[in-house]
Parts: structure tokens; C-alpha cells; sequence
């Protein structure tokens, strides 16, 4: 999401639950070194609660055996971590070539002037938040979508208002 | 004009299942792969004149032959699923519809180079697809495709997927080393190139998910059968992903070689609405734009593309109808690169940030002439001037579009924004 410069802290600890430490364990065995399990770690982390808080950072720099700088140095360049709370339906529209030959505009435009939803923020009600993201790899089915990892392909808006129906 | 090499079990549901592959010949070339020396390997994939798939189009065994011999350190084969290029989305074919083929391939090229810990990059967008490929990679382990003996041989093969997390730099082959390092993707000065010293300090090979899911069909059939397909040097065939203003947008496994103005015609049913083609982009963003002068005589191939001063890429081919505003595509092809420069290189960091305020000064009525050739200049001054490509990737198109849409350019120099044409809203 959009401001990437600093962490946030929950003021809780976090740590990985159960099923989650196992999937850490099984990759860790699979890396001569300990920091390639950062970014791992990084997803594992997200996964599980849905944001990277600056206790997450400690929390996986602690795991990896690393410095906390260094993870969040990973968390600030690699822009699919969010450093902020995201969403209950966090929607990605594709900005890049063909998605933009196919008006992708108007998806933006629409979510922006009837559903309130802008990118870069989160709605008051904490449902929708949404990002313009660079190519999402459905040029041939443009434009694309994606909410929560789900891609919508050949969308439009009468399609988009009918889909956040469903999510209401 | 559509073959069914690499997508023949795309249409058969369910093929992502291995029992359902197997039915249509996944893993049948493991008996024949045994069979064979390593070094016949390498020389089959050479003869078959398989060209790196990911853009470059270096030879695939080429690549594979320099690898040091007995140095002692373990070697490693990094499969790039990286596909971040704009308009390119084939390997995502592979990866959701036939993943058991991408396995395969990593089999035959980690025992051709004697490899036993492979990872695939593959890009962090790629949620669902990314379950499918792990639910592949699981089966292959349950049925002994994968582990301590391949195919019950005495052969150990780990393959482990590595998720990106949006950096498009990491389809750069030694960013994509340094993200599974732990490390931010920033690309590595070369040489040393990565099959000296690539993973880990390991020699290592990376291969791009197309060109490695081309190999069993190779090793099934031989060079010869592979050759049969293409051009003299540019072999096999290709999947194409046609977007943009056609009627039938759309992935497409075409031999090499067909010329493009048919292919857009007849595969992808024209430009859309009736519309006039105005140019094509060939291969992904990065590559020079053609316009319709160009597309009439061009082939979609590796040395006609070098030939019109374009390139191949990726097979990703964009159609621009005449309605598009070519001032307006540089402005979101400059963000694109700009967004997502590493940060490494000044030339690069900087650079593309003021080409995109200098386009965004035209495109607001705010620029001269003089912009027009300072757009110009800079594309001379960053390209090459960095470590990796991306900055190029970015200058080397925005220079086409200059050189062949200057009025375009001039008319927002000179009159301000131009009227909207009519078209636009139909």
C-alpha cells in the first residue's frame, strides 16, 4: 500500500502459529543459508496476519538468525509486503500497457466515484482497499483484476459492480 | 496455423493433476533420459536449436555448455517464472495448465548438468498459479518423480519454489539469484556470469519456464523432430500472447517464422472494430514498436525482428489500433520502468524519472520541441550506462516511438493537448 517508509507497531508480540512454524521449517531445509528464508518468511508472516508490523520484522529477523535492518530493508523493497493493514477485500487493478489499451481507467474511475474505494487508501469501513499495480501477467484477457489473489479477467464495470456485490 | 507441442495437454482438463498428465505422456521420457549420457543431453539440446524462451533467445545447451567441469561445489538450476514483462503471460500457461512438463523439463536439464537442488522464481502476483504449481510439485514427490531417487534411478532431485514479491528487475537472471539469496533484487555486474559463479557462489544455470518445458518434447523426439518447426535458425515453435485492440486476444503456440500482419489476421481475427492497425509492439513493452509499413513485411522471428531493429522478446505481441495516443503509451510504458528501476544505477534511478516528468510536461501542454529531443538525448546518455537491461528496456522502446511517431510528440509540443479523436468512444 502506499506509504512504504515506516512500520507500524500492533504493541503486541507476534509469533508464527503452528502450522505456519512448520511450513518455515520444511523451506528452511531447503537453503544452504539462512537470510534466503526472509522473504519466505516474509510471506508466511503476511499470510498470518495479513500486514508486516514492525514486532513481524523482529519477529523474522529473531527466526532467520538476521538483523532486523535487513528484513526490513527486503519488506520496503519488494512491494507485494504490506507494511499497513490492508483491506478485507483488497483489490488490485492492473495500470500497465494492455490493461491500459483496455480502459483500464474506467474500473479505476468507477471504484473511485461510486464505490469510494481510491487507490493507495483503505475504505472507512475497513472492507475495500486498493492499489494500481503494475503488470499482472492477463494481458491477453484485459483488463485484469485481483481481489485477495483471485484474478477477474475481461472485466468492465457492470461486471466489477456486480462482483462487489457478491463481496458486500 | 497453431501447433500442439508445448500446449498439448493445455485443453485437456485437469491436466494440472499428474494422474491426468500421465495419461497424456507426462514423464514418459524419463526411460529414455536415463538412458542417455549427460553430454548427449547437452548435444540434443543443442542440435535441436532451442533458444532461451525468456526474451534473450541464447541457446539453450550453449548456455548449459559452460558450466565449469569438477569444481567441486554443488551446481544449481534457477527456472525463471518471473514473467513481469508487460504483455507477456505464457508462461503462466505452463505453470497452471501443464505444470507437470515444467517438472519434467527441470528433470531432464538437472540431470543433463548434474543438478540436485532446483528452485523456481516465480513472480509474487502469481497466487492461484503458484498453488497449482506447488500441488504439482507435492505430486511428483508422492509418485518419486522427485527426491532421493528420480524415477527410482540414483539420482536426487529437490525442486523448491521461491515466491517474488513484485519486483519485475527479478526476471533480470542475476536479481532473481540475489532475491533467492535474501538479498534486495539488485542485478550483479558480470562477468563472472552465473554458470561460474551464480547461486550461493554456485555454478548455476537459469532457464525461463518455456524453455525448459520445451525439453521433453525434444528428448522424446530428437532434435530433428523439434527442428522440423521454426526457421533455419530460429527452431520449434513459440507461445504467443496476442493483446490489445485485436478481436481475439489470446495465448497461441505458433511455429517461428510466420509472418506477423497474418498471424494478427487469421490467429488473433484482426484489429478489433474494424478498426486500422496503427503499430505493434513484437515481443513485450521493452521491444521498438513496428508500424503497419513494418508489420506488413516483419516474421515472427529472431532474425527478421533484429532485421526491422526490433526484437523478438517474448512472444508477447501488443496491437495498437489508430486511435491510440502514442504520447500517452510512453507515458505508462516510462512509469512502468521508472516504478521499477532497482535503484542500483543512477543513470537508471534518476534517469527514468525525468524522462517520465519530461513526457508528463508534454502531455500537460507544458513542453517544447526541446523536450522532444532532451526525451531524445537521455534515452542516448542512460542506455548501456547501467548494470542491467532495464533501464535499455526502457529507453530502446520510448526511442521508437520518438523516431517513429515524432509528430505526435510535436503536435503536444506545439498546439498543447490535441482533441480528442472520435473514435475514442467508440
Amino acid at each position: 500500500m502506499s506509504d512504504r517508509s515506516q512500520l507500524l507497531a500492533t504493541g503486541k508480540s507476534f509469533a508464527f502459529d503452528a502450522e505456519t512454524d512448520a511450513e518455515f521449517e520444511r523451506l528452511a531445509a531447503r537453503y544452504p543459508i539462512r537470510e534466503s528464508m526472509i522473504m519466505p518468511a516474509l510471506w508466511l508472516a503476511q499470510q498470518q496476519q495479513g500486514w508486516i508490523s514492525a514486532e513481524t520484522i523482529e519477529y523474522v529477523a529473531e527466526r532467520v538468525g538476521t538483523y532486523p535492518a535487513k528484513v526490513f530493508e527486503l519488506a520496503t523493497f519488494y512491494t507485494m509486503y504490506h507494511l499497513r493493514p490492508v483491506g478485507t477485500y483488497h483489490i488490485c487493478v492492473c495500470r500497465t500497457l494492455s490493461c491500459y489499451l483496455r480502459d483500464k481507467q474506467e474500473i479505476v474511475d468507477f471504484l473511485a466515484d461510486e464505490a469510494g474505494i481510491r487507490p493507495g487508501q483503505v475504505s472507512d469501513d475497513g472492507r475495500f482497499s486498493l492499489e494500481e499495480v503494475e503488470c499482472l501477467g492477463h494481458c491477453g484477457s484485459a483488463p485484469v483484476v485481483q481481489i485477495n489473489g483471485e484474478f477477474y479477467e475481461d472485466m468492465n464495470v457492470e461486471k466489477l459492480r456486480a462482483l462487489l456485490t457478491t463481496l458486500a | 496455423m497453431e501447433v500442439k507441442i508445448l500446449s498439448a495437454r493445455f485443453d485437456i482438463e485437469n491436466a494440472n493433476r499428474i494422474d491426468v498428465a500421465r495419461q497424456h505422456g507426462a514423464y514418459q521420457t524419463l526411460d529414455t533420459l536415463f538412458a542417455m549420457e549427460q553430454a548427449d543431453v547437452i548435444e540434443t539440446v543443442k542440435a535441436s536449436g532451442l533458444r532461451g524462451r525468456g526474451g534473450a533467445g541464447f541457446p539453450t545447451g550453449v548456455k548449459w555448455g559452460f558450466l565449469p567441469k569438477d569444481t567441486g561445489k554443488p551446481v544449481y538450476l534457477a527456472v525463471n517464472a518471473d514473467e513481469s514483462e508487460p504483455a507477456t503471460f505464457k508462461d503462466r500457461y505452463i505453470l497452471v495448465r501443464d505444470p507437470h512438463a515444467l517438472i519434467e523439463g527441470i528433470i531432464i536439464c538437472s540431470y543433463a548438468i548434474g543438478c540436485h537442488d532446483s528452485y523456481i522464481y516465480i513472480r509474487g502476483e502469481y497466487t492461484s498459479q503458484v498453488k497449482i504449481l506447488q500441488q504439482a510439485i507435492d505430486e511428483a514427490y508422492a509418485e518419486g518423480y522427485l527426491g532421493d531417487r528420480v524415477a527410482g534411478r540414483n539420482f536426487r532431485l529437490d525442486v523448491t519454489v521461491h515466491r517474488g514479491a513484485g519486483a519485475y528487475v527479478c526476471g533480470e537472471e542475476t536479481a532473481l539469484l540475489e532475491s533467492i539469496e535474501g538479498k534486495k533484487g539488485q542485478p550483479r555486474s558480470k562477468p563472472p556470469f552465473p554458470a561460474v559463479v551464480g547461486l550461493f557462489g554456485c555454478p548455476t544455470i537459469i532457464n525461463n519456464v518455456q524453455s525448459i518445458a520445451s525439453l521433453p518434447f525434444i528428448i522424446t523426439n530428437g532434435a530433428d523432430a523439434y527442428k522440423a518447426y521454426g526457421t533455419e535458425k530460429s527452431c520449434g515453435t513459440h507461445l504467443f500472447g496476442i493483446s490489445g485492440h485485436v478481436e481475439k486476444p489470446g495465448m497461441y503456440e505458433l511455429p517461428l517464422g510466420l509472418p506477423l500482419a497474418e498471424v494478427i489476421e487469421t490467429v488473433a481475427g484482426g484489429v478489433w472494430k474494424g478498426r486500422r492497425l496503427k503499430g505493434v509492439i513484437p515481443g513485450g513493452s521493452s521491444t521498438p514498436v513496428l508500424t503497419p509499413d513494418e508489420v506488413a513485411t516483419v516474421t515472427l522471428d529472431y532474425e527478421s525482428m533484429a532485421a526491422h531493429k526490433t526484437m523478438f522478446g517474448s512472444g508477447g505481441i501488443v496491437v495498437l489500433d489508430e486511435t491510440v495516443d502514442m504520447v500517452k503509451l510512453v507515458e505508462n510504458l516510462i512509469a512502468f520502468y521508472h516504478h521499477e528501476s532497482c535503484g542500483q544505477c543512477t543513470p537508471c534511478r534518476e534517469g527514468l524519472g525525468w524522462m517520465l516528468k519530461i513526457v508528463r510536461r508534454l502531455l500537460a501542454g507544458e513542453g517544447t520541441v526541446a523536450d522532444i529531443k532532451l526525451l531524445r538525448e537521455l534515452c542516448d546518455n542512460i542506455e548501456m550506462k547501467t548494470v542491467c537491461v532495464l533501464s535499455a528496456a526502457c529507453t530502446m522502446p520510448v526511442r521508437s516511438y520518438l523516431d517513429k511517431f515524432r509528430d505526435e510528440f510535436e503536435a503536444y509540443a506545439i498546439d498543447g493537448a490535441p482533441e480528442q479523436t472520435e473514435l475514442r468512444e467508440g
